[in-house]
């Protein structure tokens, strides 16, 4: 009895584990491998809503180049940080699952880059050429903890200023793109154009919301001064230490005391009605907002948004890569397919299909891309703007926990203005609550 | 079992013997069997081995370390985790007792002779078939600071706009009557299935005796509805102390609960915990105190609601 007992328990116990396993890759386990024919498969985990990696037209182009090579290009998530990250964590935890080629945002790009054991070498298969094709900093935010090449960049954000004309007429300002921009080559030149604007176009705001500024700001410091954020090179939690972080802080109370914020939390629904309703007149633009903004306004605002240079000139919000991980029966196939996404082609195929701003030099310097104007924001060349942000820009460094802190810290900024917090406290509590969530993270 | 047996022969064969000593003794556990291995499975199973990873350092793709009892200790020190714990049972309060009672009001309602009584009991059950993330967005509509229906009728009675979702109160309470939106007509019909066992003439003796309407509510439904109210108690327990969906929806569908954390609910804070940060460890302990959070709770309240008692 003991023993029937014992075995049929450890019987249960397999049977359980199974289960679980099957559950957990019967959504990729599938067609893995060769097809009659010797075929390689490839399995191109990405997420991403719209379009996301935009990556219909060029695929068919990477296995009519490549015969014996079909790519299986799967959109897995529409959110990165809170659906596609778990899962590929799952995925590298349990040895398969990840595919051949997966896509990582900048948001995660920090804490996956310090798994160094779970990426392929992509320089082994001859990548780490395309060095000089990349602006600096993109490039070595794919090299992983060990320092080898793990990810190569796919998009950029870059950063721009999108601007109401019909608000900015109101109050009296230039309306035309190239005076506007001249308006404000330093952020105090921006806030002093924010005050002439107060209250002269009815109850519109200056600026969308504390958290859109605080970013724009705190990017650029960090690239001018020593690419520090929230965390340094050896891991250490610097929030509280480092110029940048402090510099854009205090400038958005600044902007708070002065009345030029609407105050408002990213993506909610106010957020978005007042795009559509001319609630603010500024909002700090990467080039996926351009998307974000015309779906939020509506036809009828067609032509009263523009897009300016961003104070301080340079500047860059999201962006991807493509790694390769360990797990991948086919390491030399995949690293191809990465070697063609991330080219001028590959780049050039998914900016046209999806907006995707190249973030290799000799895509976003191509004429295609570089005279790209956009009709909805007034014709504004916007393949120009986002490319010189992007040219001057200099290396910012994620750390392992960068996302979650950045979650946390900005509820925070957002609890200062809505008046859970006083300014008084406010620093302090930031300060607190991301050195909280390092502590949760398990130190 | 009670199949037609055949006569016991004088002297049976052992094996046969032994065969319908099993059916006689064995069987009664083979069928109910099906049952507690499954509970072995989904119950048992993870139940344990939350436990076993609630004393690793785990993280996914990281290192599985034994730590012992440091995540506990982590939690109990931790401000975020008795502000979640907190909120947990201010909403567990706040939602509970007004949607108890007033499911208790709508059933005694519903117990009268009325017309169109069928439509109006289905009626009161129909928050139940909607989804409970469908209920959430609306509300959280509803709620919004600058162009919700709540404040748009504040605003009509002069009171100025309310940002719900700014202060611990004013979001509990919109969290609070999207619960009770939803399960107050559930609790109201198990309450009246249970009232219309209360036999009448116990109604009607006290009427006799001069009892007003009220005092036979008070003295012979709610004390006759007593197991009922104590398993109504239990199950509000065990939903209101697991709260997700709700306060992730009102929060935009983030696991923070507000800026400040103001409705973070302890299950918010465990899958925050292993979602965001990537902590199993931490995520498993908080679940385990959790489960003894309801056990302590639930013992509470049966103590509290067994001294429910009839006249004296």
């Amino acid at each position: 009895m003991q023993t029937n007992f014992g075995r049929s328990r450890r019987a249960l116990l397999a049977a359980t584990l199974a289960a679980t396993i099957a559950a957990g890759t019967v959504a990729c386990s599938d067609d893995k491998g060769g097809d009659a024919g010797g075929d390689v498969t490839l399995v191109l985990n990405t997420f991403g809503g719209g379009a996301a990696f935009a990556y219909d037209d060029v695929i068919p182009e990477f296995e009519a180049a490549n015969p014996g090579i079909k790519v299986d290009y799967r959109i897995v998530s529409e959110r990165f940080d809170d659906q596609f990250r778990p899962q590929l964590l799952q995925w590298l935890e349990a040895g398969s699952g990840a595919g051949d080629v997966v896509g990582i945002e900048e948001q995660g790009i920090g804490e996956l880059m310090a798994l160094p054991e779970y990426w392929t070498d992509l320089a082994q298969y001859g990548l780490d050429a395309r060095k000089s094709d990349f602006p600096e900093w993109k490039w070595n935010l794919g090299l992983d903890a060990d320092g080898k090449l793990a990810a190569l960049g796919t998009d950029v954000g870059g950063m721009a200023m999108c601007y109401r004309k019909d608000l900015f007429e109101k109050a009296g300002l230039p309306t035309d793109r190239d005076e506007v921009s001249a308006l404000w080559p330093t952020w105090d030149e921006f806030t002093k154009i924010g005050e002439s604007f107060k209250g002269k176009a009815g109850d519109a705001k200056f600026i969308d919301s504390p958290n859109t500024i605080y970013n724009v700001r705190m990017i650029q410091e960090a690239g001018v001064a020593d690419g520090l954020t929230y965390f340094d090179k050896q891991g250490g939690y610097v929030l509280d230490k480092t110029p940048a972080v402090k510099t854009s802080f205090d400038y958005v109370m600044e902007l708070q005391n002065k009345g030029l914020l609407a105050g408002l939390r990213n993506w909610s629904d106010e957020w978005n009605a007042g795009m559509r309703s001319g609630g603010f007149a500024t909002i700090g633009c990467p080039s996926w907002m351009l998307g974000v903004i015309q779906g939020n306004s509506g036809e009828e605002n067609k032509g009263n948004w523009d897009v300016a240079a961003v104070p301080g000139g340079s500047g860059n919000w999201g962006g991807s890569w493509l790694g390769v991980p360990t797990q991948s029966e086919h390491p030399e196939e995949a690293a191809k397919l990465v070697e063609f996404l991330t080219n001028k082609q590959g780049q050039i195929g998914a900016f046209k299909k999806g907006g995707n701003f190249p973030s290799s030099v000799s895509g976003s310097t191509d004429p295609e891309v570089k005279t790209a104007a956009n009709a909805y924001f007034s014709e504004a060349p916007t393949g120009e703007i986002f490319g010189n942000s992007v040219a001057s820009f200099k290396p910012v460094y994620f750390g392992k926990y960068h996302s979650a802190v950045r979650a946390v810290v900005e509820e925070v900024i957002l609890g200062i203005v809505e008046g859970t917090y006083t300014q008084a406290e406010g620093w302090d509590e930031f300060t607190k609550q991301g050195k909280q969530v390092v502590d949760e993270m398990g130190g | 079992m009670t199949t037609a047996a055949p006569p016991v022969p004088a002297v049976p064969k052992p094996a046969r013997s032994r065969l319908l000593r099993f059916e006689q003794r064995g069987m009664p556990y083979a069928l109910i069997s099906p049952y507690f291995l499954l509970f072995a499975v989904f119950g048992l199973f993870p139940l344990g081995f939350t436990l076993w990873v609630s004393l690793h350092r785990w993280r996914l793709a990281g290192e599985k370390e034994w730590v012992g009892f440091d995540n506990y200790a982590f939690l109990l020190t931790n401000e975020r985790f008795w502000n979640a714990t907190g909120n947990t049972l201010g909403i567990f309060v706040m939602s509970t007792i007004p949607q108890l009672l007033l499911a208790l009001a709508i059933a005694s309602a519903l117990n009268k002779r009325m017309r169109f009584r069928l439509a109006i009991r289905l009626g009161i059950l129909l928050p139940m078939v909607t989804s409970v993330v469908a209920v959430a967005v609306v509300f959280s509509h509803l709620y919004g600071t600058e162009f919700g229906l709540f404040n748009w009728l504040l605003n009509l009675v002069g009171v100025d706009n309310i940002n719900w979702r700014a202060d611990k109160l004013p979001s509990w309470f919109a969290i609070s009557s999207m619960i009770d939106w939803r399960w107050t007509g559930y609790n109201a019909i198990i309450f009246l299935a249970a009232m219309q066992t209360i036999p009448r003439d116990l109604y009607e003796a006290a009427a006799i005796d001069g009892a007003s309407p009220r005092r036979q509510f008070w003295q012979i439904t709610v004390p006759q509805l007593r197991p009922i109210i104590i398993f109504t108690v239990f199950v509000s327990t065990m939903g209101g102390l697991t709260l997700f969906a709700e306060p992730t929806m009102f929060g935009s569908g983030l696991y923070g609960g507000g800026t400040a954390g103001q409705f973070q609910t302890v299950a918010m804070y465990i899958v925050q915990a292993f979602r965001q940060r990537n902590n199993y460890g931490l995520a498993a302990a908080a679940a385990w105190l959790l489960f003894l959070m309801i056990l302590i709770v639930a013992l509470i309240n049966y103590l509290f609601v067994n001294r429910i008692r009839g006249s004296r």
